[in-house]
Order: structure tokens, then C-alpha cells, then sequence
């Protein structure tokens, strides 16, 4: 009997093709960036290079997508590799949108930088342009709090729907700030909970959460006292942050 | 004489169908059965289910056993690696690029150093050694990781052999990175400038022997699946990717090149002395689960080549820049030297100094384009790290891809796109 299908080809193996080894040449970036420029006159900064990268400014954030859908039909920028996005907290525009675009057709990487202010803080979508911008946009909505125009499913997609904060913002602290989880997912105490490396909803933050900031039972007057002398920590991480006073055990207690 | 009644069923399912008992054709009489409405389903697949390699979850909205509707849900692995990354020096984000993709830490540890290398200029300084030893442990990656992919795939699709084949082989490159890093999977191996240690006295035998070995692996994993009826059924013409798909959805790596795209980063953008060597890139045909099957495959025998060559090429010398500020010292003269003191300090407290400015960097990655973008305002610290993770947009493609398989194709369908929730959530 037989096992081998007689649907299958004879040679199973893919095809092979030898890419032609290629090196980066930013004169051909700069081409097509200046190409863009004398399309867009006025909208579009003259390309910067940097470690061989080409750069350039697009002055109205709102135009992206024109520029974009010309970048991919007539420059061959099929690839949308990224979209991040930069929080120049303190200064004004506050964000800048960052597009990285490569072509398969002759590999160039290019990056249009645009910036965005917090008042309006929406660009438009380009996801008619490249259909990988849905996911890369979603993410900086849900980290930067940037919104889309014209995005057809705007939803956090990292974080939690319903999560309150930013977290990609230069004023958001790195230990986070406390947030209610959706009650369904906690009906009922967890298995380990009070243990060392369990997180409670809604409980401590994470200063006061980690083991190795956990302060001793005799210490912890001690710890209050010393917080209460660096007004400077507390106000940097803001109100709703901070370890707060710490409570001395009770004597006989289960948990720690 | 027992008494006939109806059996009452208490559960929720059964009272919601008694509930809207649709009309049957013989108490209606109506010839049309096709127009009965009838109701969608909502499955939840994930996050914890076997086949969704770690915490992936998919809402599926089903027809019957046809998917008409995908949802993915990630984010249940989300750590905040780029606001950690701003917090901390170049040098101590090493160790966070181990957990990106955790199946080939070693090639995170290298895209990570070339990034901030370029962002330094420092990428053509590079010592030799340490440029050859970068490719081994990328390609080690490269064939650990798809070992693992293509074990665990078998095993989705019901071949439980084909999985313990392979895993006795990454065994082995385990033990190698063990030797090598002192770490199995943590790995932190790479440095800014160079390299944590040059490699231990007897790994190249090592290496070689592994290579030979792994060959005769591949080979049988390959008699094992490429004509086995039951896993050609499941993989061919199903999770079909169409070539302008493929482009369009932003896919990267073995996934890309499974649509017949020709592209890889080694060839096209070449970094390290991946120029100097010779290999060749697996492309598919079709961009169906099969062809992505394939090209892994055809990418570990090419692996195995380039570790070859490198072996066989590798030059003596250092394996890092020679700039004290870069690199730390060596230790014996930082507790002599009143300079080598000053610049270990310095760059254990502050970090390498980097110019300010942006760069991106894309690495070929196991699983496809790994991209760091870094923008710098000088110092020591990214001001922005962006981690362009290939899994994250990989699985962009579920929604447009899964609607019209069935159940049971999803999960043939999600083990070949071999994605990693560790980088996709970051």
C-alpha cells in the first residue's frame, strides 16, 4: 500500500532564487524623497540624512495620507514597515508620527516624520493605503492617546478596553499608576493571593507591591518617616501614586 | 405500566433551543428549508489553549464548523519593554531583549547591538571575529527557533514524532548557547562593541559536530512530514496568503517569502558579513500553510551552511571595538589604571554616550523583519525605543485570513505563521 498522495508534486522543495546581494545607497532614497518633494511643494522638508537613513518632515500631519498613497503607487513604497509615534513632552507640537516605508521594488527604507499637537490629536488613517497601519495604529492610540480619523476599529489592542491611561506618555510614570481591572475577570480571591509575586486588582501599586521594596514589619514606621522627608518623589510620581503610608503589620497576621 | 412524560433538561443551551424551537418543515409544510434563520456562534480560542503558542486569544464567529469572523486579542503578555527601554541605559536593555522572542534570544541580543551600533557609528568598526561570531549565533537562532516551530506545528496537526525529533535536536543548541553565554535561554550575549566573551575553548568542535548532526534531523523530519498524507491534507490549500496580501499586511521573514515574495534582509541590506557569504533564500509558491512549511525547512539547511562557512572562515583577533568608551575595559586594568577606572565607571553609571539622532535598524529575524527604531537626545538613555516586532504584525493578518476555513484549520493556519506572543505583546 501506498502512502505517498498523488496530489503532490514531484519536487517538493521551493523554488530558490538568488537576491542579488545588494547595498543600501542613500543617493536613491534621496531621489525618491526629492521626488516627493517637488510633488507635495512646501509640504515636505528636504530630506536628512543620518547613518545613511533618509528623513523627511511632512509640515500638515493631515495631508499624510495623500502622501502616503503617492509614495506607495508612483515611488514603490509598498511596504509600510512601522508607525510609532514620539511624546516631546514639554514642548509644542507635542507628538510627532513616524512612518517607516520600504519598497520591494528597490529597497529603500524611507521615514516621513509629521507633527501633531495635543489639542487636535488626530492624524488621519492610512489604513486604505497599507492595511498593515490597522494594528501599528491601534497600538500608538492605546500607548500615545493619539486618535485616527477614518480608522474603522479604533480600540486599545495592547492594554485593556476601558484602561484609563496612556502609557507611552513622557507623564506617565514608569511604576504605573493604579487602575481598576474589569471586575468579571476576578469574581473570586486567587489561589497565592497575598503571596510575594501576586498581583491584586486594584491593590497597591507596584512600589508597594514588590518584594524587594517591601519593607519589614519594624522598619516600615521608619520607611513612612523617610517618605514623608522626599516630598520630591511623591510629587513626581503624582497624587495617585506613591507608596503611600505604609501599615505596620498586625502581629499573628496569615499573609507576609 | 410506566408513565411516558418528557425528560426535563436543566441546562442552559437546551432551554435557549426549546426556547426558539425553529418551525420544522412538516409542521409548516414550507419546501424552503434554506431560508430557516439560523444563528451564528461565538467560540473563544485562547489565551490559554495549546495551539496558540502562549497567550493569543481569538474570538471566532462560526457558521456552522466556517469561521465567517476573527478577532484576534493580544496584549496578554504586554510588559511595557519600551517605556522600561526609556528608563534605562543601552546596555542594561540587553537582558529584555532575551524575553522579545524567546525561542531565539541570540538573535534578538545581535539586532539589538547593531541598532544602537549604527545609532553610534560604529557598525563598520567592528572586529571580524565578533562580526562572524554574531552570524553563528544569529543562524543558531534561526535553526533552534524553527526546530521548535515546525516540532510544535507537527504536533498541532497530529504528528507527535516529528516534535520529539526535533526537540532532542535543540536540546543540542541548547547545551551550545549553555557553553557559549553560560545561560540556555537567557542569553544577554552581545554587547554594544562586541560580545560578552569570546567563545569557549572546544565550542567550534562542538558546533560542528551539532551541525552534521542536525542535517541527518532535518532530513528525517522531512521524510517524517513532506509526504505524509494526513499533514499534507491539513497544510496544503489551506492559509493561503496571496502575494499583494502578503505585502499588504506587512508580513516579514519565512511568512513573507511563503507568498513568493524575494526578499531577506541578509541579502538586501546586508549587515555583519552576511555579503561575503553564500546562501541562498527559500521562496514558496503558492503561500499556503505547506509552502511556509517548506521554507523553514530550506532555511535551517541554508543555516547549517552559513554556520559551516563562518566556522571554517573564522578569523582570530578581538571581539571587541577597541574604545574604552564603548566597551568595558578589561578587568585587570580597570584595578591598575586610573583611565580604564574612569571609563568602566562611566559606562556602568551613565551608559555608552550616544550622538543624538534616529536610526532604524531591521534584522532578519527567525520569525521575520525584528526593527528597533532609536531616537536619541544624546547620553546614554533612548528617548524613544520602538521594538518593530515581526510577530506583532505577522498576526495582523488573522482577521482577513481565517474567515472562511474551518475550526480546525486555525489551528493549522496559526502554527504556520509560528509567531511568538513575548515580542508581540513587548
Amino acid at each position: 500500500m501506498s502512502v505517498v498522495p498523488n496530489s503532490l508534486p514531484t519536487n517538493p522543495l521551493p523554488r530558490q532564487n538568488q537576491i542579488a546581494a545588494g547595498q543600501p545607497s542613500p543617493s536613491t532614497a534621496t531621489a525618491l524623497a526629492k521626488r516627493l518633494k517637488t510633488t507635495f511643494e512646501g509640504l515636505i522638508s528636504d530630506p536628512a540624512e543620518f547613518r545613511g537613513e533618509i528623513t523627511v518632515k511632512v509640515s500638515d500631519i493631515q495631508r499624510i495620507r495623500e502622501i502616503c498613497s503617492f509614495a506607495r503607487k508612483e515611488l514603490g513604497f509598498d511596504y509600510l514597515v512601522d508607525i510609532t509615534s514620539l511624546d516631546n513632552y514639554g514642548e509644542d507640537p507635542r507628538f510627532t508620527l513616524v512612518y517607516h516605508l520600504y519598497g520591494y521594488g528597490h529597497w529603500q527604507y524611507l521615514r516621513l516624520k509629521a507633527d501633531l499637537s495635543e489639542e487636535i490629536g488626530e492624524a488621519p488613517t492610512v489604513i486604505e493605503v497599507w492595511r498593515s497601519a490597522d494594528w501599528h495604529e491601534r497600538e500608538i492610540y492605546d500607548m500615545m492617546g493619539i486618535r485616527f480619523k477614518g480608522h474603522p476599529d479604533l480600540r486599545r489592542i495592547l492594554m485593556w478596553e476601558g484602561y484609563p491611561y496612556f502609557p507611552l506618555r513622557k507623564d506617565f510614570p514608569l511604576a504605573g499608576r493604579p487602575s481598576d481591572m474589569p471586575e468579571v475577570a476576578f469574581t473570586q480571591p486567587a489561589p497565592l493571593a497575598g503571596g510575594p509575586f501576586v498581583t491584586v486588582a486594584g491593590g497597591k501599586d507596584t512600589i508597594s507591591r514588590e518584594p524587594r521594596v517591601r519593607i519589614p514589619d519594624t522598619d516600615a514606621l521608619q520607611m513612612n518617616a523617610r517618605l514623608e522627608r522626599r516630598p520630591d518623589i511623591k510629587a513626581a510620581h503624582g497624587e495617585a501614586h506613591g507608596p503611600g503610608p505604609i501599615e505596620p503589620k498586625k502581629p499573628g497576621s496569615k499573609n507576609g | 405500566m410506566a408513565e411516558l412524560r418528557e425528560i426535563e433538561v436543566p441546562d442552559a443551551a437546551a432551554r435557549v433551543s426549546q426556547a426558539c424551537e425553529l418551525p420544522t418543515r412538516a409542521a409548516t409544510g414550507a419546501e424552503d428549508v434554506a431560508d430557516l434563520p439560523s444563528e451564528k456562534m461565538v467560540l473563544n480560542m485562547g489565551p490559554s489553549h495549546p495551539a496558540t503558542h502562549g497567550v493569543l486569544r481569538i474570538v471566532l464567529e462560526l457558521d456552522g464548523e466556517i469561521i465567517t469572523k476573527a478577532t484576534p486579542d493580544i496584549g496578554y503578555l504586554h510588559r511595557g519593554d519600551e517605556k522600561i527601554a526609556e528608563n534605562m541605559t543601552y546596555t542594561q536593555f540587553i537582558p529584555y531583549t532575551d524575553r522579545l522572542d524567546y525561542l531565539a534570544p541570540l538573535a534578538n541580543n545581535v539586532a539589538y547591538v547593531l541598532a544602537v551600533e549604527k545609532l553610534m557609528g560604529l557598525d563598520k568598526q567592528l572586529p571580524p571575529r565578533c562580526q562572524f561570531i554574531r552570524v553563528i549565533c544569529c543562524e543558531l537562532a534561526r535553526v533552534s527557533s524553527h526546530l521548535l516551530g515546525l516540532g510544535s506545528y507537527a504536533m498541532d496537526v497530529g504528528a507527535m514524532t516529528v516534535f520529539l525529533h526535533t526537540f532532542t535536536e535543540r536540546e543540542k543548541i541548547y547545551n551550545l548557547c549553555e557553553s557559549l553565554t553560560g545561560a540556555r535561554f537567557t542569553t544577554s550575549y552581545t554587547r554594544v562593541g562586541g560580545l560578552a566573551r569570546d567563545l569557549p575553548p572546544g565550542w567550534t568542535d562542538q558546533c560542528r559536530k551539532f551541525c552534521n548532526e542536525v542535517v541527518a534531523n532535518i532530513d528525517e523530519t522531512e521524510i517524517l512530514l513532506s509526504r505524509n498524507r494526513i499533514f499534507v491534507d491539513r497544510t496544503q490549500g489551506v492559509g493561503i496568503v496571496s502575494k499583494p496580501d502578503a505585502i499588504d499586511y506587512g508580513l516579514s521573514g519565512p511568512n513573507l517569502r511563503g507568498s513568493g515574495v524575494e526578499h531577506d534582509l541578509r541579502k538586501t541590506q546586508p549587515y555583519l558579513v552576511y555579503g561575503q557569504l553564500k546562501f541562498e533564500v527559500p521562496v514558496g509558491s503558492t503561500g499556503d500553510c505547506y509552502d511556509r512549511y517548506l521554507v523553514r525547512l530550506e532555511e535551517m539547511r541554508q543555516s547549517v551552511g552559513l554556520i559551516h562557512q563562518c566556522l571554517d572562515q573564522l578569523p582570530t583577533g578581538p571581539v571587541n571595538v577597541a574604545d574604552g568608551k564603548v566597551v568595558l575595559p578589561p578587568k585587570d586594568r580597570v584595578l591598575t589604571r586610573m583611565e580604564e577606572l574612569i571609563h568602566h565607571f562611566i559606562n556602568v553609571t551613565q551608559g555608552v554616550n550616544a550622538p543624538p539622532g534616529e536610526i532604524y535598524f531591521g534584522h532578519e529575524n527567525p520569525k521575520g523583519e525584528l526593527g528597533f527604531y532609536i531616537n536619541s537626545k544624546g547620553g546614554g538613555t533612548p528617548y524613544r525605543l520602538k521594538i518593530r516586532s515581526p510577530s506583532f504584525v505577522n498576526l495582523s493578518i488573522l482577521p482577513r485570513l481565517l474567515p472562511g476555513h474551518m475550526v480546525s484549520d486555525v489551528v493549522a493556519v496559526l502554527g504556520s505563521f509560528d509567531f511568538v506572543m513575548g515580542e508581540c505583546d513587548r
